[in-house]
């Protein structure tokens, strides 16, 4: 392997909005791309790794810093670069043809050679005798591959995937995942390097030869691990499990002490924490399973016995750990004695609990707070969205707000009124009353 | 054809009352009528007619002038929506005050412009041009608004990464103004482009028999042919007029948007195939015959070749989608034609001001009378239209069989624009006591209804199969059953018809309440009949108040009765979740 670099990313920092309302996706990245590297961006969703593919292609300009390509720095869409998306963005009144032979007529490709370089790349990838198709007539697996065929019919330097197989059913994305591990071994592509955003730590190990693990939070990079095995790479391997574990750990970390785990309330000095995109039923639902499976839990494991992405199954372990239902250890879940009482309680008794731990979360207190100090006890939705905007870009602090009512619904903390938009203590407290009451 | 897609949901931005940019927008309306007003002192107090002839013979003639009006507002039209949607969209910062300009825009009864516009017009123009130029720019101003938004919602809703696509693969503008932006916004604006001719066709009638006093603003046209055959009682006249028109809205349906929406199919969005594509016997025809492929390989495949290989040069730099700052300084020059054009608006503004303090109070009162009695009829229309429409609308959404055979007749009757029947409704109602009243309130109906009845049918087609079967189970029966399931069903759908529905009845005011008919004048009072009486008696400082009387009136009623009634509808009684 050439150690030639191909492209540096130098202290890269992105950031949306404005003044007042600045959210940082990306801070301060540092990564160098070689000649002749698969390198595999992974990480849990919203720690900024397709902004950071986007900057890397030049659709999104860095805030800050630097996109070296080739020693020139990266001004506007880098034409070195092409992209296969997630939901491959084929245009749908295309036919196959003609959408691969588009990426050719805008590179000023001659007429007569478009059709013949589009052709052959369509053979490539195995799609012959489908290019009068339009992308409607297509399965998943097979719109995908026209993808691949039009990214790699422009011969790009640098191909960036998108999560390119996780809209795919399982079996066209390992078939595919396949036949390009082929095309890129075998050296038919005039591709210099991969790289591959992915939030699937299986598919990056089998496919990449360095991987780099992002965080949140801003978006940061985490570590970084390099893949020695040889292809094919066989995921029942020992070596290929222990890469698994390690990379889990990597992206899962492990509980923090309360104080840090829940943050500071909005407002306050201090990292105000997202609530994750999560329910108590998800977080029931998930207590039980690690429960019957004698207490803890192998996190990839209980990924593949709950059949939930990644990404979400993440939100909700985020969820047990900020409620300190579940505690997270090198890659390995385990329940907390509190988690397993909930889970064997009753339904009222557990929205006690729930509600107990609830009070405890800033964002939930400081909701709480502001309509305790309310003259009424009760407040438009829109001041809390206002309050909250300062450090959330819009749909995430709307977002917040969504999760902080549903959580504080079921715990019996607050009260949302629809019709009149308007939050108000719930008056029970916390404390649930049973269904039926006997009179006195 | 379904009539669902007939409904047209005015895109109303969230509950927001007033802001800055609506008020600059009110401001620049009102300037843009007091210039009018300033314009209208030098017209001549005499403006000659056309001579209409009734003879048949004479009728393909008017019908190509009337087409021909439609023809050049709608070009105007699309190329207006066209620039303007896509700077909203894409221009950073653009969309804050183009947006709820639009808004106003759309909401305004254009009607009202028509006397200011035609008496600006007359003063600069030769007769003949201007009064052409005003039913143009009238029709324009009737098409123009929902093309737009349409557009301006397909350049905003392209998927994100079809847009990067376009940026990787680097496609030139032109490219992707040919191979995204258009295809994907292709039926959308097919389908607001039918709405846009059906209510053009209105707002031409009313421009073609516009008539105050002794100013004959009228076109030759087949409004006025109607209106000339109306007033002499000649009924064969009349029926061949109404069936040439009926004929022409047909024919544009059959040989033009049919084979259109046929055509569009294939820039669907959606990625599965569809069972029932929209056919056109038309366009099947077409796309067999010798003389249509000759042309599409001979002439239009070598022009557009031509005209891509010009535009479609390989781009050395394609700009960022998402630019790293958005900081847009001001240069000087820009600073100096902003400060101009403030200076210029702010003396209009005092001019219009002191225009308006020469009118004496009571005068006020009046314009405040006549606003009460217009809303009043407006009112009494749309509750007439609403007590028929309901039940009807319900029978023919939830039958099948009332549907195959109501469907085409409704469309029929609906397709005549109501203007044209206006002659027809005096010519009945003008001898009978209140017969002035009667007709403005038919007037406001005849132009309503339709919007209304479409509504309702959709709506009561689009109420949940499994809702249904449930209101069953729970044997809710009559009322109770019209009350907790129908009704609910039809709120978001019966106030979406309203909103367009009140717009068309206000705008039906200004022809309803002052009307010349067989050589007599009559008027009720009304805010509309204000506007034409001012018009026909050269008040120009009347004309100029009750104007922008109407058109506060009608935004504040939008505002705050519409507006607050369709965000309840889009929150709560949204069925389709």
């Amino acid at each position: 392997m050439t150690t030639e670099t191909l492209l540096s990313i130098e202290h890269v920092t992105r950031t949306f909005g404005q003044a007042d309302r600045l959210f940082t996706a990306v801070k301060d990245i540092n990564l160098t791309i070689h000649k002749g590297e698969f390198v595999a961006l992974l990480g849990p969703s919203g720690c900024g790794k397709s902004t950071l593919l986007r900057m890397i292609t030049g659709l999104i300009a860095p805030s800050a810093g630097n996109v070296i390509y080739r020693g020139d720095r990266v001004h506007g869409v880098n034409p070195y670069a092409t992209m296969v998306f997630q939901s491959f963005a084929l245009y749908p009144w295309l036919t196959v043809l003609d959408n691969v032979m588009l990426a050719l007529e805008a590179r000023g490709v001659a007429a007569q050679e478009q059709k013949a370089r589009a052709e052959k790349l369509i053979d490539l990838v195995g799609m012959d005798g489908f290019e009068s198709a339009y992308p409607r007539e297509l399965s998943g697996g097979m719109r995908q591959k026209v993808g691949f065929a039009r990214a790699l019919a422009v011969e790009p330097e640098l191909l960036c995937l998108d999560e390119p197989f996780s809209a795919l059913d399982v079996l066209s994305a390992e078939a595919l995942r396949g036949e390009l591990m082929e095309l890129w071994s075998s050296g038919q592509l005039p591709t210099k390097a991969v790289l591959m955003v992915s939030h699937n730590i299986e598919e990056a190990i089998s496919m990449a030869d360095r991987i780099v693990v992002m965080g949140k939070e801003p978006g940061h990079i985490v570590t970084e691990f390099r893949v020695e095995l040889p292809q094919p790479r066989q995921r029942k391997e020992p070596a290929f499990e222990a890469l698994v574990d390690r990379i889990y750990g990597a992206i899962a970390g492990r509980t923090e002490p309360e104080a840090k785990e829940v943050g500071t309330p909005p407002g306050a000095p201090g990292m105000t924490r997202i609530l994750p995109r999560s329910s108590v039923d998800e977080l029931a639902g998930m207590l039980e399973v690690i429960d019957a499976g004698s207490g803890h839990y192998d996190l990839y494991r209980l990924e593949f016995d709950l059949g939930i992405e990644m990404a979400d199954m993440m939100q909700t372990v985020e969820m047990g750990e900020m409620v300190g239902f579940v505690e997270v250890k090198e890659g390995d879940i385990h329940i907390t004695p509190l988690g397993q009482t909930f889970t064997e309680a009753s339904i009222l008794t557990r929205k006690e609990i729930f509600a107990s731990r609830a009070r405890r979360l800033p964002m939930i207190r400081w909701v709480m707070d502001m309509l305790h100090s309310a003259p009424d006890g009760l407040l438009p939705w829109k001041l809390f969205y206002t309050a909250l905007s300062p450090e959330f870009p819009d749909e995430l602090a709307e977002r917040q707000l969504d999760i902080a009512i549903d959580w504080g619904r079921y715990a019996e903390l607050i009260d949302y009124d629809d019709d009149d938009q308007t939050l108000s203590l719930d008056p029970s407290g916390g404390k649930s009353t049973p269904p039926i009451e006997k009179s006195a | 054809m379904s009539l669902r897609k007939h409904t047209f949901r005015p895109p109303i931005s969230p509950l927001r009352l007033f802001n800055i940019s609506d008020l600059v927008t009110l401001i620049l309306i009102g300037v843009f009528i007091y210039i009018g007003v300033r314009l209208a002192f030098n017209t001549p107090a005499i403006v000659q007619g056309p001579d209409i002839s009734l003879e048949p013979r004479a009728l393909p003639y008017y019908a190509v002038l009337s087409l021909g009006r439609m023809l050049a507002a709608y070009v105007l039209s699309l190329t207006f929506s066209i620039v303007y949607g896509y700077t909203a969209a894409r221009r950073p910062g653009a969309e804050r005050w183009l947006l709820p300009a639009l808004d106003i825009l759309q909401s305004v009864p254009i009607l009202s412009f028509l006397p200011v516009v035609l008496l600006g017009l007359i003063a600069i123009l030769p007769q003949r041009t201007a009064v052409e130029v005003s039913a143009v720019v009238l029709i324009f101003t009737s098409q123009a608004w929902n093309l737009t938004f349409s557009f301006y919602q397909s350049m905003t809703t392209i998927p994100t990464e079809l847009r990067e696509a376009s940026a990787v693969f680097r496609f030139s503008p032109w490219m992707r103004f040919r191979q995204m932006e258009i295809p994907f916004s292709m039926l959308a604006l097919i389908w607001n482009s039918v709405m846009s001719w059906a209510g053009g066709w209105f707002f031409l009638m009313a421009a073609e028999i516009f008539t105050l006093g002794d100013r004959d603003f009228r076109l030759p046209g087949l409004g006025a042919y109607l209106q000339t055959a109306a007033s002499r009682g000649d009924t064969q006249a009349l029926l061949l007029g109404i069936g040439t028109l009926v004929l022409i809205i047909v024919l544009l349906d059959q040989l033009v948007w049919q084979p259109l929406l046929a055509w569009a199919e294939r820039y669907k969005v959606s990625q599965v195939a569809n069972d029932n594509p929209a056919n056109s016997w038309f366009l099947n025809g077409l796309r067999r015959s010798h003389l249509a492929e000759f042309f599409t390989t001979r002439v239009f495949n070598p022009i557009f070749q031509r005209l891509n290989a010009r535009l479609d040069r390989p781009q050395t730099y394609v700009p960022s989608l998402e630019p790293a700052t958005v900081t847009s300084k001001r240069s000087l020059v820009s600073w100096l034609v902003l400060i101009a054009f403030l200076l210029m608006v702010a003396y209009a503004v005092i001019g219009a001001v002191s225009l308006l303090l020469t009118l004496p109070l009571e005068t006020w009162g009046q314009i405040a009378l006549g606003a009460g009695a217009t809303l009043l009829r407006v009112a009494i229309a749309i509750v007439i239209a609403l007590l028929w429409t309901i039940p009807v609308g319900v029978w023919i959404g939830t039958s099948a069989r009332a549907a195959r055979i109501l469907q085409p007749i409704v469309q029929i009757l609906a397709a005549i624009p109501a203007t044209a029947l206006f002659p027809v409704l005096l010519l009945g109602l003008l001898s009978v006591r209140g017969g002035g009243n009667m007709a403005a309130i038919l007037l406001m109906l005849l132009g309503t209804q339709w919007y209304l009845l479409f509504n309702i049918i959709a709506g009561a087609s689009a109420i949940p199969q499994d809702l249904k079967y449930t209101s069953d189970l729970l044997q809710l029966k009559g009322w109770r059953r019209w009350r907790t399931l129908i009704l609910p069903g039809l709120f978001p759908y019966i106030i979406t018809g309203l909103i367009t529905a009140s717009g068309g009845a206000w705008n039906a005011s200004i022809v309803a309440e002052y009307t010349n008919f067989a050589g007599q004048t009559n008027h009720v009072i009304g805010l509309g009949s204000l506007i034409t009486t001012a018009t026909a008696q050269a008040n120009y400082a009347l004309l100029l108040a009750s104007t922008l009387t109407m058109i506060i009136v009608v935004v504040l009623i939008n505002r705050f009765f519409w507006r607050r009634l369709f965000h309840i509808a889009e929150t709560r009684y949204r069925m389709d979740q």
